[in-house]
């Protein structure tokens, strides 16, 4: 097994790992220098502890959504329960986990040591922000305590503001969640912008550099107008002042298209960083250069645009004009195109390559599966004369998880696996790892592609109860969920392990072109001795595995990677 | 080539998708309107489209994966990080195909919502959480009874929150919001009944807000409709007047089981003495009954707001007997 | 450009303080940006609401003061200007003239918070509030003589905000454009009141009210500029919080700007 070539080498940590010694972990000691940290390593640890915690959190209530759907009528809970919980799943998931997942967590660490840099432009308009996605969280998690909120993720008014639950705090902590992201988003502009070295132009840029560039543009622009909608939302509730409320004149589909015009382009929040990583890992382990790269560092950009034309195609029910379907019918279609380019050249650098199965690998694979139906069930919801059937039904609710749970959360556990090294200074068991990622694949698909029967069938979302017709599909995705449940479990448990006692990891354990793999792993705080200059992120062919050092080195360049890893110990300042 | 193979696949699947288009298949319910068929044609050419795709991508990955997994001693092979031609082909081949499925998805979807000008009209309400289907000559019912092979045509409200008028079989829906009136058209293609859904999330009893579509055999409707009006003369008055606690309104604010609500429940109200606010009290008989009806702020039972609205013209005198009649019955 | 001067303020992770301003800069810009797309929310609310209801704007504007409108906008123009004359004199080390400029900007932010204290108090008085809350009174209206001059009958409530379950009969469906014959009912409108009145005040409410907490945002951080200022903290060498301050001013009062005709002057 290729995957396992460096466990049989040299059982010495490798010579270019910093555990023991000095790096951005040890450099200081004690809970005050993590929680007043301006280092933005520190600070994507602590976030990616945060939102693991609401995975787990939005993880234990989908599986009590979908033990209570064992059955119709009443399984585990009453109707006005599973209401909450379905609330609970969606707003923790979405705005806690899955809209800050990435950038804030892989991309805070990644960012700037891609830049060659020592930190992002403003860090502690970083610190700031994980402080607001804190506060936040407390919001949301006390509008649970309170008693819960029953209006699903997405608000609809007149329902949210007349119903008798705790809307109005979990809509501030999202509302405060969304300064966070906006607050990420800034920065991360500045320093793409601002931070890049010597030698790095724009189209020499790793292309999950140019996924957080458009995410952070949208974050920017799109944020707040989620933020004043959530606002007349509270406005609404605590005085009454009638916007969206028919009986004092308002009009209640202007919150969705409100509502839309933020969570639309936030689904492109999501999904743009998961593309980057795929586009890093895809090359790294075809051990190629990346096929066609102006073309997918470009599609993001046009991601990043097309996605604001197309907020009305979660509205072709709700009343809108003829025309306006028919212009959010064409632009929905088209927002698919550099989706679709995107997956041709991922398959195409694969193409006559070096496929090392290794776990981010097979994330990979299966990203492309299941971004693959997730991409084409979006055909049928694009048209408008399908989408009328299957509008609101579960085939919407797997096409839905089809694209970010099999896009984007894929593209973490891609990420994740493929840092992890990088971030903490250890290897991972990669035999469990991957026999995880399998588990995940096929639990996924178990949990989500009968719902698009259902849905098809006609069985409508965020339903309590349903007709015994349905039944045999809502107990597959059921068993699906508890595999995908045992997955994750097993994924908790080689991680830890790994923390606790993994094999020490090399500076660059997958023969990584790209400057974070540069230096020591765990790196200094500083990130790197010398300014590191960039050349071309996917030359990764340069690299080439070392016995002795048990990583990857470069060969055939001017530049050893002994010269850019600094002389551990001497990083101090 | 795979590619060939994969093309004969295609034309296979679009075979199949026209033989079942209007079938109970795999994915779709059977078509009970005449719009069903043009939208499964659609759903079945999107589905070819998609396995078709979807086999490209995956059979290739599964190809390279196999041909060029990672070996030791061998290194990739020299191949080109670009090439012009092939990347405007496939940005090319995916717009032209997306042209078309959206042309034919506009085109369906127009005559989807153009009504015939000859429609049969009926008024729907939703309300937290049934519906109620209003037909010309005053007949309210819980369920939607329509004729066989004549357009109908439905004016959509809500009384509360938005709701989601959901017919599966009939590949129609539409949402129905509070303060304008949603309009649709179908035309039924046989007899026989289908399955309403609330698709728009809107509460506790999102999921129990069902309906059944009763299509009836020619002649049969207007038979049904003429006895449906006629239900006060052929019911007991007590079950009339529980038809018209559930279609008129009562059942929104006086619950049967006792439970609190905006107004007093029904259960052992008969015969109480209700204290009322302002400190007097009032024996609840058929007087306080109807006066309570018609003037409905006339004496307001402590601990409720005064927000009922009259029936005063809304309600004809022999209602009101039907609806005393079943009060007393609920105990 | 002598280093020793910039490196108590740079940053380690900057290379230059070039760098760190232009950083700054951008970072500002990006966040004035969010500033007008949050206030864009509220503008595409007021647009849409305009084109359905043009009645209700020209009927309802006239109770609103067009005169202390008017003064306040005056008031927020000047303090525009005495702030970019702040910022200038930060450049030049003028360090009495800078810390003078900003006293003055930060009283212009007050006067214009207690005219619209007392705007606010005046539609307080006469329940001419947002939503629910409006409640007009038939004798009042006498702060808007104009409205009274052309013969204007004051607005009556319409709604009764106890019975929720009631919905009035369904209005029309919105359009996305005005519909002709707007403009007649729209001169009917300035005989009686239409209906939906409290929509206007609902968005004048949110309008003015949001811009409200900028304004005093504004003066927070324009506050501590003086204190800064006064500490003598700026220089040539150094001034980039009161060139970001000063773009942050201009915005609030270029939403102003736009703001004033869209509520006071409706034609």
């Amino acid at each position: 097994m290729e995957a396992t070539s460096f466990e049989a080498v040299t059982p010495l940590p490798p010579s270019e790992n910093a555990l023991g010694r000095d790096n951005y972990l040890s450099r200081t000691h004690g809970l005050r220098s993590w929680l007043f940290t301006l280092d933005h390593k520190r600070i994507a640890i602590m976030y990616l502890v945060s939102i693991l915690a609401s995975f787990f959190l939005g993880g234990v209530s989908a599986l009590l959504i979908r033990t209570e759907l064992l059955g119709p009528h009443k399984t585990i809970m009453d109707a006005k329960t599973y209401n909450q919980m379905f609330t609970l799943h969606g707003a923790v998931m979405i705005f806690l986990f899955i809209i800050p997942g990435i950038p804030a967590a892989l991309g805070n660490f990644v960012l700037p040591m891609m830049l060659g840099a020592k930190d992002v432009a403003f860090p502690r308009l970083n610190l700031a922000s994980y402080y607001l996605w804190v506060i936040g969280a407390l919001f949301a998690v006390l509008s649970i305590v309170l008693g819960g909120v029953d209006t699903g993720w997405t608000f609809y008014t007149p329902y949210s503001t007349t119903t008798n639950s705790n809307v109005v705090l979990l809509t501030f902590g999202a509302f405060i969640l969304g300064f966070s992201s906006i607050f990420t988003g800034m920065n991360f502009i500045v320093s793409i912008h601002k931070l890049r070295p010597k030698g790095m132009t724009w189209f020499k840029m790793p292309l999950f550099l140019w996924g957080l560039y458009g995410t952070a543009i949208l974050q920017v622009i799109a944020t707040p107008v989620l933020a004043i909608t959530l606002l007349l939302l509270i406005m609404e509730r605590a005085l009454g002042v009638g916007i969206f409320d028919p009986a004092l004149g308002g009009d209640p589909v202007l919150y969705q298209h409100f509502f839309w015009f933020y969570s639309h382009p936030a689904v492109y929040i999501m999904i743009l960083p998961a593309m980057g990583i795929i586009s890093e890992v895809v090359s790294v382990f075809s051990r190629k250069h990346i096929f066609g790269y102006r073309m997918i560092a470009l599609s993001s950009i046009a991601i990043a645009i097309l996605s604001f034309l197309v907020w009305g195609h979660h509205m072709f029910v709700s009343g809108q004009s003829n025309l306006a379907g028919l212009i959010f019918s064409f632009l929905t279609f088209m927002v698919a195109i550099p989706s679709a380019i995107k997956v041709f050249n991922w398959l195409a650098t694969m193409y006559k390559g070096s496929i090392w199965l290794a776990t981010p690998m097979i994330y990979v694979l299966s990203f492309l599966v299941l971004f693959g139906i997730g991409g084409l069930t979006g055909l049928f919801l694009g048209a408008l004369a399908v989408n009328v059937h299957l509008h609101d039904t579960y085939f919407v609710v797997a096409h839905f998880h089809y694209v970010m749970f099999g896009g984007t959360m894929i593209g973490f556990l891609a990420g994740l696996h493929y840092w992890w090294p990088k971030m903490f200074g250890r290897m991972y068991n990669e035999r469990m790892a991957q026999i995880t990622a399998i588990l995940v694949f096929i639990g996924f698909n178990t949990t989500f592609f009968v719902q698009f029967v259902a849905g098809s069938k006609g069985m409508p979302r965020r339903s309590f109860n349903y007709l015994p017709e349905f039944r045999i599909y809502n107990q597959i995705s059921t068993i699906g969920s508890y595999l995908l449940g045992l997955a994750f479990v097993m994924m908790a448990v080689y991680l830890v392990r790994s923390l606790i006692s993994g094999k020490p990891a090399p500076a660059n354990p997958w023969g990584s072109a790209t400057l974070e793999w540069q230096t020591a792993s765990p790196p200094p705080t500083e990130n790197f001795a010398h300014s590191p200059e960039a050349g071309d992120p996917y030359d990764v062919e340069a690299w080439t595995w070392d016995e002795k050092i048990g990583g990857y080195v470069k060969s055939g360049g001017t530049v050893t990677s002994g010269a850019t890893v600094p002389t551990v110990g001497t990083a101090g300042a | 080539m795979p590619g060939l193979n994969l093309l004969h696949l295609l034309y296979l699947l679009q075979l199949g998708a026209a033989a079942i288009a209007d079938g109970d298949d795999f994915f779709m319910p059977a078509a009970g309107s005449t719009s069903a068929p043009g939208v499964d044609r659609i759903f079945h050419f999107i589905l070819a489209v998609s396995v078709f795709f979807f086999l490209l991508i995956v059979g290739l990955m599964a190809l390279f994966v196999a041909k060029y997994r990672r070996r030791p001693g061998v290194a990739p092979l020299p191949s080109p990080t670009h090439n012009t031609a092939l990347e405007v082909t496939w940005t090319a081949i995916p717009i032209a195909i997306v042209l078309v499925i959206f042309v034919w998805g506009f085109r369906v979807f127009l005559d989807m919502s153009t009504p015939p000008a000859n429609s049969y009209e009926i008024i729907v309400t939703g309300q937290k959480w049934k519906w109620l289907f209003s037909y010309p000559n005053g007949t309210v019912d819980e369920n939607l009874h329509v004729p066989v092979d004549r357009p109908v045509r439905l004016v959509m409200t809500s009384e509360d929150v938005i709701h989601g008028f959901f017919i599966p079989d009939f590949r129609l829906k539409h949402d129905v919001v509070p303060g304008r009136y949603s309009k649709v058209w179908f035309r039924a293609v046989k007899a026989g009944e289908h399955q309403i859904y609330c698709t728009q999330y809107c509460g506790t009893g999102h999921s129990e807000m069902l309906a059944k579509v009763v299509v009836h055999e020619p002649g049969g409707f207007e038979k049904w409709l003429a006895d449906a009006g006629n239900f006060l003369k052929k019911m007991p008055p007590a079950q009339a007047g529980e038809k018209l606690y559930r279609i008129r309104g009562c059942a929104q604010c006086h619950s049967l089981d006792g439970a609190g609500s905006t107004g007093p429940t029904f259960k052992g109200v008969w015969g109480r003495k209700e204290a009322l606010k302002g400190g007097a009290s009032v024996l609840v008989d058929e007087n306080y009954v109807r006066e309570s009806i018609l003037e409905p702020q006339a004496k307001v039972v402590a601990g409720f707001e005064p927000v009922m609205p009259t029936y005063k013209g809304r309600l004809t005198d022999q209602e009101i007997t039907a609806l005393i009649e079943f009060m007393k019955t609920v105990k | 450009m002598s280093a020793e001067h910039h490196d108590a303020h740079l940053a380690h992770h900057f290379d230059t303080p070039i760098q760190q301003l232009e950083s700054g800069k951008l970072g500002m810009w990006i966040f004035l940006s969010t500033e007008i797309l949050l206030f864009g929310g509220l503008f595409c609310a007021y647009a849409v609401y305009r084109s359905n209801h043009p009645e209700i704007f020209v009927y309802a504007h006239r109770f609103l003061d067009t005169r202390l409108g008017a003064i306040n906008t005056v008031i927020l123009i000047g303090s525009s200007f005495t702030m970019a004359w702040a910022v200038r004199c930060a450049q030049l080390g003028k360090q009495k003239a800078l810390v003078v400029l900003l006293g003055v900007t930060i009283l212009c932010a007050c006067g214009f918070l207690g005219i619209k204290a007392v705007e606010y108090e005046h539609k307080w008085k006469d329940g001419l509030l947002w939503g629910k809350r409006y409640k007009a009174k038939t004798e009042h209206g006498a702060h808007a003589p104009a409205a009274k001059a052309k013969g204007l009958l004051p607005p009556t409530a319409k709604v009764n905000p106890e019975v929720k379950s009631l919905i009035p009969l369904p209005a029309e469906a919105p359009h996305g454009l005005a519909a002709p014959g707007h403009a007649a009912r729209a001169e009917h409108a300035a005989m009686e009141a239409p209906k939906n009145v409290q929509t206007f005040f609902s968005i004048y409410f949110l309008m003015t009210g949001l811009h409200g907490i900028h304004v005093i945002a504004g003066m927070v951080v324009l506050s501590w500029m003086l204190l800064r200022a006064i500490r003598g903290e700026f220089g040539p060498a150094y001034y980039t919080p009161v060139d970001l301050a000063g773009l942050y001013w201009h915005v609030v009062d270029l939403i102003w700007i736009y703001l004033f005709p869209l509520l006071y002057l409706i034609h």
